[in-house]
């Protein structure tokens, strides 16, 4: 008998634990009530319940009447609205209690920070073997060749670290990195030479994928994880973009108060705060982009919408402008690079509507938008390559038009392949997931052909 | 009898910093307060004092420490400031005020109804 009513009791108990259970959860998904506020409201639930238990009622009434007496969710949740405003901007850096773990978001940060700090040292350690920048003068041929080398070790290590890589999975990471350090300062290039140029801009290309295996953490052939790294890859373009115009805001307000001293700071500034700046600000662009994750929306699939109607009524500008009046293009030597320029974009366009798309969603008039623009994309880029051919077999070739020529005929294919798939999409015919894995599966082509024109060009083209 | 809603908005703030000048206390130990000082007739929706505490402790007139119950629980308590002192003063000169403005008026009216009858 005794036995019974204990059981009582603790049934009722758990019913009680539960009930407050259920409530919490369902209070914390306020965003105006923080989770000190749920421990705060649960007491008084339970000193109200406890007061109610002890005068006779039994614990799930008292609950009941406890929850009732606290009062409607949507007002009580409307008043902490009103008494904390700010708490209906979500916050970035500082967000309170996200998950828990403040203990690693601490230590995260910390590391973010030290390697940051290390980039910038790393970029002005040259100097102590006399490699010197200076303001007037054009930056040093050793920076030239190594600037990425320089920074983004560290934010494949701040990735090694998160990521907890395994050790051989590190040798792998480094590997890239040694073998560019090989390739473009052993190679014996001619001094201001088109390959020692083409190599210098494709190996950072090479070198963010190589940071996207540790993003990876090693699981770099997984679909998913690939398309997590693009999107990574336009937050940190944008959290960087936006750091350096703080940066830009920061040096002018320098200039203008030291010049109000007499002094010009402009040799400081030039040759420590700028490059020391943005080396650290790689890392903390891509700090924050991690902190952020689940915090904000993300911009750049929101620039995507913006921009994919606006390209597309270009394209077809252009292309019933030259079939109205029958102009061809004018060959110059920068088409083609304006032409690579074009298409990259559209794949970026591309690459982000996919990145952010719902892949199970039904196609719509956005992915109708994005075929018009692809085609108008190969139509424009057709009439280009039309006109550079000629020049090609007039000229003969050269290692910056091969280069060019390269990059547009990966573009053309990645592009051409996903308005076939785009096609079949509308059609009702594929799956929106083929488009994400044509996409993701063409990753490591851009990092192979980087690596062709940074390694195999220079001795095929004799160091020109 | 309902004390109107406003009314109780407006009152809440002297109460909860008097009852706080009594010494160190906790939400529900507050709003058990309220009902006693009342005899029961003002009713709050619990819920709705902690955005008036958060409030408070904004302003600086109150401060608020995590401790534990005597059961060991959680529990979140609150403090009268040496600034919720003034603010405690200065609510209570308005309050007399529209107390000694209502006498005047609203009650000797009732007097005199009742006297008359």
């Amino acid at each position: 008998m005794a036995q019974e009513s204990e059981d009582l009791k603790a049934g009722a108990r758990s019913s009680l634990e539960e009930g407050i259970a259920e409530w919490r959860s369902y209070v914390r998904r306020r965003q105006a009530i923080h989770a000190v506020d749920v421990d705060e409201l649960e007491d008084h639930l339970r000193s109200q319940a406890g007061a109610l238990v002890e005068a006779g009622l039994a614990e799930g009434e008292a609950f009941l009447i406890a929850v009732k007496r606290i009062g409607a969710l949507d007002a009580l949740s409307r008043e902490f609205a009103r008494e904390h405003s700010e708490r209906l901007w979500k916050r970035l850096v500082v967000a309170p209690d996200a998950g828990g773990d403040g203990g690693l978001r601490a230590k995260e940060a910390l590391v973010a920070v030290g390697l940051a700090i290390a980039a910038a040292v790393a970029v002005k350690a040259p100097e102590l073997f006399g490699v010197r920048m200076d303001k007037d003068q054009e930056l040093p041929a050793f920076y030239v060749r190594n600037l990425s080398l320089l920074v983004l070790p560290f934010l494949a290590s701040f990735f090694a670290w998160k990521r907890s890589l395994a050790p051989l999975g590190r040798v792998w990471l480094a590997a890239p990195f040694v073998l560019a350090g090989v390739v473009i300062n052993v190679m014996p290039f001619a001094a201001d030479g088109h390959t020692l140029i083409l190599a210098a801009l494709h190996l950072p290309m090479a070198m963010w994928l190589a940071v996207g295996y540790a993003y990876a953490g090693g699981r770099w052939r997984d679909p998913d994880t690939r398309m997590n790294y693009v999107r990574f890859s336009g937050e940190w373009f944008i959290y960087f973009v936006l750091t350096a115009l703080g940066g830009g805001v920061l040096m002018l307000l320098t200039m203008f108060i030291f010049s109000a001293i007499g002094l010009e700071p402009d040799q400081v500034l030039m040759t420590w705060i700028l490059p020391c700046g943005a080396a650290g600000a790689v890392i903390v662009a891509a700090w924050l982009v991690e902190a952020k994750q689940s915090v904000i929306e993300n911009m750049a699939p929101v620039l995507t919408l913006v921009f994919t109607p606006l390209f597309t009524l270009l394209l077809l500008a252009f292309l019933a402008t030259t079939a109205w009046t029958g102009a061809g293009l004018a060959v110059e030597r920068e088409l083609l690079i304006g032409f690579d320029l074009l298409l990259v974009v559209v794949v970026g366009l591309v690459l982000y509507a996919v990145s952010a798309r719902d892949p199970m969603k039904a196609p719509g008039l956005f992915d109708a938008l994005q075929l018009v623009l692809v085609v108008c994309a190969l139509l424009v880029d057709a009439m280009a390559l039309w006109a550079i051919a000629a020049r090609i077999s007039e000229f003969g070739f050269s290692p910056n038009k091969i280069a060019a020529l390269g990059e547009n005929l990966i573009l053309l294919v990645n592009l051409g392949w996903s308005a076939v798939l785009y096609g079949r999409i509308l059609a009702g015919r594929a799956p929106f997931a083929k488009l994400e894995r044509w996409q993701t599966a063409f990753l490591p082509v851009y990092a192979t052909w980087a690596w062709v024109v940074a390694a195999v060009f220079p001795p095929v083209f004799g160091f020109r | 009898m309902n004390v109107g809603k406003d009314l109780v908005a407006a009152s809440a703030t002297p109460l909860i910093l008097a009852i706080l000048s009594e010494g160190e206390s906790y939400g529900y130990a507050i709003i058990k307060r309220v009902a006693e000082l009342s005899g029961g007739e003002l009713q709050w929706t619990d819920g709705m004092l902690y955005p008036v505490l958060h409030r408070l402790e904004r302003n600086g007139y109150v401060k608020a420490v995590w401790g534990r119950s005597e059961s060991g629980r959680e529990r979140k308590y609150y403090r009268l400031t040496d600034s919720g002192e003034d603010e405690l003063a200065s609510q209570r000169r308005q309050w007399q005020v529209v107390d000694a403005a209502l006498r005047r008026t609203l009650f000797k009216s009732f007097q005199l109804v009742f006297q008359g009858g």
